[in-house]
């Protein structure tokens, strides 16, 4: 087995996550990008345990699992902020949102739908 | 080239091509769908480097839940059917860093491994794989475990409107169910 194969297949992987990442405005594309580099790093971990023979055996192959229980609570999360964001501006493009939000909504841009326990 | 290396090149070849799918196509339910396709051929990568365990799980939790959570939230939040033209930003920055970082780890990969061979080790087994984690990784394990209620805890009361907002000017009613609830407290 030639490891320089899966390696380089990771290394693009997470290339084109990244690049996912800085060009898709859409915040579900965005963790979907995310998610393809976290992919790249379970492969390399993975490999990694067939080319280092270390202490522990398959030390790569746990951390790819922990990896993996890590993206899975990130989705969650992740997914639950983005449908917030869409309940508050009806919109899930990442680059309308205001990093700095002004103190009345006036100079900002109105939330669209309005719930009605906030009380505004 | 034995089988192995003829497999991981072809496994490696879908997996980059539904990835270059996944970041540019102009669909967003078949953005999901060619990231099921990555990440399939990314599990039978696993499958080819023996590592059992890790491929069924990439199946079950990947596949299975993580995908489908994002096609419902394609779905959650009313995206169009059919192509949308506003989903990129124009991107000469983000060529330039993605292409840098994949290029970059790949020059760096290759100048490592150049085209040495390994033996493959024994596999991953899911006995073997839980005799680490119940034995050496016993302490991350239950770190992790602490991590994932967390984060449930935590999607929940992001999603529920009536924890997490009430300040004081919200109604009583939601004031109560916040001080009620241990969920609400952080």
């Amino acid at each position: 087995m030639r490891p320089v194969i899966p390696y380089v297949t990771a290394a693009l992987l997470f290339g084109l996550g990244v690049y996912g990442v800085l060009r898709r405005r859409n915040a579900v594309l965005v963790l979907m990008s995310v998610e393809l580099m976290l992919n790249a790093v379970n492969l390399i971990l993975v490999t990694a345990d067939t080319t280092a023979r270390a202490v522990l055996p398959h030390s790569g192959q746990v951390f790819a699992l922990f990896v993996i229980v890590l993206a899975a609570a990130e989705i969650g999360v992740g997914l639950a902020i983005v449908l917030q964001l869409y309940r508050l501006r009806a919109t899930v493009a990442v680059d309308d949102v205001p990093l700095t939000e002004s103190p009345d909504p006036v100079g900002g841009r109105e939330p669209a739908v309005l719930d009605s326990e906030a009380g505004r | 080239m034995t089988g192995a290396d003829v497999l991981l090149l072809a496994l490696g070849a879908v997996a980059v091509g539904a990835g270059v799918l996944v970041v540019t196509t102009k669909h967003l339910v078949r953005a999901g769908l060619y990231l099921v396709v990555c990440l399939g051929a990314l599990a039978g990568d696993f499958l080819v480097l023996s590592a059992e365990l890790v491929a069924w799980v990439q199946v079950l939790i990947y596949v299975g839940a993580v995908v489908v959570l994002l096609l419902f939230a394609v779905m959650l939040t009313r995206a169009p059917i059919g192509a949308s033209d506003d989903l990129d930003r124009p991107g000469w920055p983000a060529a330039l860093i993605g292409g840098g970082a994949g290029l970059g780890l790949t020059a760096l990969l290759v100048d490592a491994y150049r085209w040495s061979t390994v033996t493959l080790p024994d596999a991953g087994t899911a006995e073997r794989l839980g005799e680490q984690i119940f034995q050496s990784w016993v302490l991350p394990f239950e770190v992790l475990s602490v991590l994932l209620l967390s984060a449930l805890v935590g999607a929940i009361v992001l999603s529920r409107p009536d924890i997490g907002r009430a300040g004081p000017h919200g109604d009583g009613r939601a004031a109560d169910l916040v001080d009620s609830e241990p969920g609400g407290r952080r």
